[in-house]
């Protein structure tokens, strides 16, 4: 069981998000996104750049969100509006999302040359929210610095996950693969085949 | 008459089979693996998606002229969202155990690509009727495929069916089947063999020219 609050139990939620419950190959959120942009290793990882980035802000806002306006009794509302959390939860992402396109248009208009369009996309990405989510667990209770480990590591483990896949995809391009296979069907039995390795790591560290 | 019955059946047969989206447009993959372990599960997630994807296509069809073109998408979410939180209240009130077998996946609806790709792609240009019935069919088209992963699925992983034991005595389940990477393989093999017996044919094509 993980110690609330110590430095150890932070590091065991972060390793246990990038490896033994990853957000892709145990969780399968994002596959969407990860299916259509890990064609290519640059673009690969610019997605995952911004994705990590964005489900850590959020997860941390969010928790902030659900702990501070929407359960009985907390500090800035008392009424019990936990039945609005996906509503909020999706707003507060889409409006991050879009405070960060503008922001970094304005001041690194070199960053948004190479990220810029990645941005938009995120928002239906649905490792995010489903981090948010996943992290009111309403019998654990996690913190604040345990939700932070989470959606860092979460994010870093999907920026693995897709960098792998780009990595192999781009020597599947010069491979003989059947017709009715090509593009979906093997890009997902490769994922499967990934996370057979992935359930290597099981035990290890644990969530 | 009859003209007007098969146009109007046209979006939910497309939904099924040339457009479905799992199979052709690779939309709403996360819930389709995460949820097709067990054949209730399965079911349960499939009706979901019919009520969230019919009425949310309908309500965006409806408030199609009064909405301003920037902040449609905003809009769309929103109304997705209503929908997805009544299906939540709906399970959580009546069904514990199934809400809490599916987890967060029930709120995921919201970002499933196959809703919003509809409410974008077809009920901000059509009609109400049209929408609610493409919106249907999309969503029929889909739980078709999850409940075929499914099952695939909870037979070899779990020996069981609905929960009913269905494997010859001293069969062990193939742990791997039930656990995340039979997800991806079975889905893999679906899509494999429905494109190998259905071969796709080019969209710009009229669709009617096979029949």
């Amino acid at each position: 069981m993980i110690e609330q609050g110590s430095m150890g139990g932070l590091a065991v939620i972060f390793l246990a998000a990038i490896l033994t419950n990853n957000i892709l190959m145990s969780k399968f959120l994002g596959m969407c996104s990860f299916i259509a942009i890990s064609r290519n290793m640059r673009t690969a990882l610019g997605m995952g750049v911004a994705v990590t980035f964005v489900t850590f802000c959020t997860a941390v806002l969010n928790h902030g969100v659900y702990y501070g306006v929407l359960v009985p009794g907390a500090p800035l509302c008392a009424a019990d509006l936990t039945y609005l959390m996906f509503l909020v939860f999706i707003m507060v992402i889409a409006g991050f999302v879009q405070l960060v396109e503008m922001v970094v248009e304005r001041f690194m208009p070199v960053l948004y040359y190479n990220f810029g369009i990645f941005l938009p996309l995120i928002t239906v990405n649905c490792a995010i929210l489903g981090v948010n989510l996943l992290m009111i667990d309403p019998e654990r209770r996690f913190g604040l610095p345990e939700t932070a480990a989470y959606g860092l590591g979460s994010g870093l483990g999907w920026l693995m996950a897709i960098c792998l896949m780009a990595g192999i995809r781009e020597r599947l391009a010069h491979s003989d693969v059947p017709k009715p296979l090509q593009g979906l069907g093997i890009t997902i039995i490769i994922t499967g085949l990934m996370a057979m390795a992935f359930l290597g790591f099981g035990g290890v560290v644990d969530l | 008459m009859s003209l007007l019955c098969k146009n109007l059946a046209k979006p939910v047969r497309d939904g099924i089979g040339c457009q479905n989206p799992i199979l052709r447009q690779s939309l709403g993959i996360c819930s389709a693996l995460a949820v097709t372990g067990y054949v209730a599960t399965t079911l349960v997630m499939g009706c979901a998606l019919l009520f969230v994807a019919s009425l949310s296509t309908l309500a965006v069809s409806l408030l199609r002229k009064v909405t301003p073109f920037r902040v449609r998408l905003i809009v769309q979410m929103l109304i997705i969202s209503t929908f997805v939180i009544l299906v939540h209240l709906f399970l959580r009130a009546r069904f514990f155990d199934m809400s809490r077998a599916l987890g967060p996946y029930v709120g995921l609806i919201i970002t499933n690509c196959l809703i919003l790709g509809r409410c974008e792609g077809y009920a901000m240009r059509n009609g109400p009727v049209a929408s609610f019935l493409d919106g249907l069919g999309s969503a029929a088209g889909y739980a078709l495929v999850l409940l075929a992963i499914s099952l695939i699925r909870e037979p070899l992983g779990h020996g069981t069916l609905l929960g009913h034991s269905v494997a010859p005595a001293g069969f062990r389940p193939a742990m791997v089947i039930g656990a995340a990477p039979g997800a991806f393989i079975a889905m893999g093999v679906v899509v494999w063999v429905v494109r190998a017996i259905w071969p796709e044919t080019e969209p710009a094509q009229h669709p009617e020219a096979s029949r």
